[in-house]
């Protein structure tokens, strides 16, 4: 049986793997290649580097944290954060990534989405979306969630598998960093509408949260940065937990 | 020394970082003569099946040619579908046919919510047959899938596995062997797999 995927995020700026909530205050939290060599012992199944603050690291720097992870784990590592264009995306895969997530550059060019599904395959084509809640819908935010999309979260991840995503990893900006659980009725919406995996993120404080996101929200897999970075909990206690709940895991 | 072959489709980091990983020495041939050198080849592959028309007839030559002497050849995703007759994906591309058999579209269910495409980890099921490739890895161990389409499960399968529809995840016959999951991207199994195929090249 297909199992739930358990996501670590490492959100990197500087080389350095950092935390914020509701994407500001962002504070240390470690070196990428230790924590990813960690995670994979734990028995992560996938490791995300997301460079957040998009546009100041360099391509260059990002290529050494992307090497450093890559040459730690043999497991699905993806980038996304600072690619802006086709070559951003080259330089990642490059690097070693083998899936790229792409988010602002997507909504300004949905062909961007299309070329690298051409490229490198569909399934190496990850579409971010930053949603929030607001007045009867999921609005999309852009820019590390710095401005509205003017484009609803639902309609936008149809668009985007239709255009060739593989997966889209949807974030609840109201509760990124919070941990007061994932925002699993948005979620379940996304989840529902579209056949590619959604991969749930923001929120995630407890063990019940993710039992939560796997049935109530219709996901197919969930990311957490803060839970595991500061090693308050092991993934291997998650997905034993998770076991023990009925949900299908990689242990 | 192992004969990686690049057909341009997709990029090839996570498998040389793998095979560097198991101590292997490889090369990414930009000749087909090389093939001929070669202690064994691997065909690796994401993406659509079409791409595999790139491996011209002077490569399909060279390494229809390496495995009739006897050197083992190991497909990846697209490239152990390429192993097959053909695949529905891309009808009017024809396969290297050294497994009988034609690749087809995942079932999906909609009503247990089984998504097509499979992506991520799920099991691996053994069949009765004895294999070289599965040596020292535990019946059931999870392997990382991202695919859409599949082979079906004939004589040549030694592994299977199940989303909608059951598929071949491992297959093998004589010196030629095809794996529908990433090895390169499925930790500890996955290494042991591709220690296993080099072990079949000595």
């Amino acid at each position: 049986m297909l199992t739930k995927r358990i996501i670590a995020c490492l959100d990197v700026r500087d080389g350095q793997v950092v935390k914020g909530v509701q994407f500001q205050q962002l504070r240390r939290a470690g070196d990428p290649g230790a924590l990813a060599r960690r995670y994979n012992v734990e028995g992560i199944d996938e490791v995300v580097i997301l460079d957040v603050t998009a546009t100041l690291e360099t391509r260059q720097a990002l290529a050494r944290t992307i090497d450093a992870v890559a040459r730690e784990i043999f497991l699905p590592l993806t980038v996304g954060g600072g690619i802006r264009s086709e070559d951003d995306a080259a330089a990642a895969v490059e690097a070693g990534a083998d899936k790229v997530s792409v988010n602002t550059a997507a909504l300004r060019d949905p062909g961007l989405i299309t070329t690298l599904a051409r490229r490198y395959g569909s399934q190496a084509v990850i579409v971010a979306i930053d949603a929030k809640r607001e007045a009867g819908h999921f609005g999309v935010y852009v820019r590390s969630g710095t401005s509205a999309a003017a484009r609803d979260a639902v309609e936008w991840a149809r668009e985007a598998e239709s255009r060739g995503a593989g997966e889209i990893l949807l974030t609840s900006m109201d509760r990124d960093g919070t941990r007061a659980g994932f925002d699993c009725e948005m979620t379940a919406a996304v989840s529902d509408a579209v056949d590619i995996p959604v991969i749930a993120s923001g929120g995630a404080g407890t063990f019940e949260h993710f039992t939560d996101v796997f049935t109530r929200g219709h996901a197919d897999a969930a990311l957490a940065a803060s839970i595991f970075h500061y090693a308050e909990s092991s993934v291997a206690d998650l997905k034993r937990h998770l076991r023990e709940h009925g949900i299908p895991v990689r242990l | 020394m192992i004969a990686l072959i690049d057909y341009k489709a997709g990029n090839l980091t996570s498998v040389r970082k793998a095979l560097s990983a198991v101590g292997v020495d490889f090369v990414v041939p930009d000749s087909p003569d090389v093939c001929g050198e070669a202690a064994g080849l691997i065909v690796p592959g994401v993406g659509n099946f079409a791409a595999t028309e790139a491996i011209t007839s002077e490569w399909r030559a060279a390494i229809g040619s390496a495995v009739e002497r006897g050197r083992p050849l190991l497909g990846i995703c697209v490239g152990m579908q390429w192993l097959f007759e053909g695949s529905e994906e891309a009808p009017e591309v024809p396969g290297l046919g050294l497994m009988p058999g034609r690749v087809a579209r995942l079932d999906g269910d909609a009503a247990n919510r089984l998504k097509v495409p499979h992506v991520g980890w799920n099991a691996l099921d053994f069949t009765a047959r004895a294999s070289r490739l599965l040596r020292g890895v535990e019946p059931g161990a999870p392997v990382y899938f991202t695919h859409s389409y599949a082979a079906p499960v004939t004589a040549d399968c030694v592994a299977s596995t199940s989303h909608a529809n059951t598929f071949s995840a491992v297959v093998e016959r004589d010196n030629v062997f095809g794996v529908q999951f990433h090895p390169e991207k499925s930790s500890d199994a996955g290494l042991q797999i591709l220690r296993n195929f080099l072990d079949a090249c000595r």
